[in-house]
């Protein structure tokens, strides 16, 4: 096994952990980035419209060229999942592929969300016969049919109107009123005629006949009806943090779960630093912009903590 | 391999060894994640599975025999039927269980 010590070692590939990566580059610190989901939830969006220096451009596509930029510097993705952390002697151990592992002095976590689950009836059984979270992966499918988006963010609303120009007839369930996605994208989505917003209702359950999703339930009537009939749903209610690892290290979480970050992307723990959807540093406004800023701010944060000369 | 609605008998209901099937879209991130990890595993298991790919776009009978929805999907097939399915990329180690446990059927 390699006993080299690395700078750093960032766990995440999406755009926090990438523009760590950058930046860590540019101060010369010796790093790898570590992370089998290739541009993390960035890759999934179908358009970003609001990442400055892009009119437009597909999530993937911009996920690629971060990591150009990444590799452009000789730095290496390597595509593995962490499955620990262990802190000796002031060195941090990072774990994957069973018994391998990789040294470093600092860590910088940006392993950002895992998607939310509405956690009723149906939901797993039905899982990739009509239920999905993704709708630049799965749209396809449903050409000319009818589907439901659940959530109200941002994301839900691309998701909608993504999804209105290949299904006939797409309902946005949202259990507040009225949607929290920008005005931008209310505004959007009020002008397709497709697309049909119910308010203040959820989802109680996904039913369908053996193969696949026929109908979902709702837990009040909508035009006299508490079953809608359709043919898939498209859940997009947010994320989880992905903090599995942090936890046994004793990393200070907040009460919605996600690690707690000062202005400078420190955690409690020394060495440790965190960035984009995973850290609480802007609450629950995750964009790819504050996430980037946050990459950067981590990286900046390593460097001063390595050059001060703690550790 | 490439699979399509044209070989897929041949090459996968008949095969004599396991098959697994990859069903993807060049439109999908997750899938473009998880073709090297296939490539990956065609080496690994060399003689012991098949495996091959199905573009879902240009193959919709295939794809909606089997209803697959949601891609990435793998489907594991033996002597023609349908013993293991994955939706979603659970990484490589994922997709080393579902073999491995078809292996053993």
């Amino acid at each position: 096994m390699d006993n080299k010590i690395y700078d750093l070692i960032i766990i995440g590939t999406g755009p926090a952990g990438l523009t760590a990566s950058i930046y860590a580059s540019r101060y010369h610190l010796n790093h790898l980035v570590l992370g089998s989901k290739e541009g993390g939830s960035l890759s999934l969006a179908a358009e970003v419209e609001n990442y400055p220096g892009f009119k437009k451009i597909a999530g993937l596509d911009l996920a690629n060229k971060m990591m150009e930029q990444v590799e452009a510097f000789g730095v290496e993705i390597l595509a593995k999942e962490t499955t620990g952390i262990e802190k000796k002697d002031g060195v941090f151990k990072v774990q994957f592929d069973g018994g391998k592992f990789l040294q470093a002095k600092t860590i910088i976590i940006a392993t950002g969300t895992e998607r939310r689950k509405l956690n009723v009836p149906g939901e797993t059984e039905y899982l990739g016969k009509g239920v999905s979270y993704c709708t630049t992966c799965d749209g396809n499918f449903f050409k000319e049919k009818v589907v439901a988006m659940v959530g109200g963010s941002n994301a839900a609303a691309l998701g909608t109107y993504h999804l209105s120009n290949i299904v006939s007839k797409i309902y946005l369930i949202y259990r507040k009123k009225p949607l929290r996605a920008e005005p931008f994208w209310r505004e959007r989505i009020e002008k397709e005629s497709n697309i049909e917003i119910i308010y203040e209702t959820n989802v109680v359950e996904i039913l369908g006949d053996e193969g696949k999703v026929t109908k979902i339930k709702l837990d009040k009537p909508y035009k006299n009806n508490q079953e809608l009939t359709l043919d898939g749903v498209f859940i997009e209610i947010g994320g989880v943090p992905g903090t599995q690892l942090t936890i046994p290290l004793g990393v200070d979480l907040d009460g919605s779960g996600f690690i707690k970050v000062s202005s400078d992307m420190k955690t409690n723990i020394e060495g440790i630093f965190a960035a984009g959807d995973v850290a609480n540093a802007t609450g629950e406004f995750h964009q790819i912009v504050t996430a980037t800023a946050e990459g950067a701010l981590a990286a900046n944060s390593v460097y001063k903590y390595l050059k001060g000369g703690q550790k | 391999m490439q699979l399509n609605d044209q070989n897929f008998e041949k090459e996968v209901l008949k095969s004599n060894i396991p098959v697994l099937v990859d069903f993807w879209a060049n439109w999908c991130g997750p899938c473009k994640m998880a073709g090297p990890v296939i490539d990956q595993l065609e080496k690994d298991y060399a003689g012991k599975i098949k495996v091959g790919k199905l573009d879902v776009d240009e193959n919709p009978q295939i794809s909606q025999k089997y209803a697959v929805m949601s891609i990435p999907t793998v489907i594991i097939f033996k002597d023609g039927k349908e013993i293991k399915r994955q939706v979603g990329f659970p990484g490589k180690e994922g997709y080393i269980k579902i073999l491995e446990e078809a292996l053993k059927e």
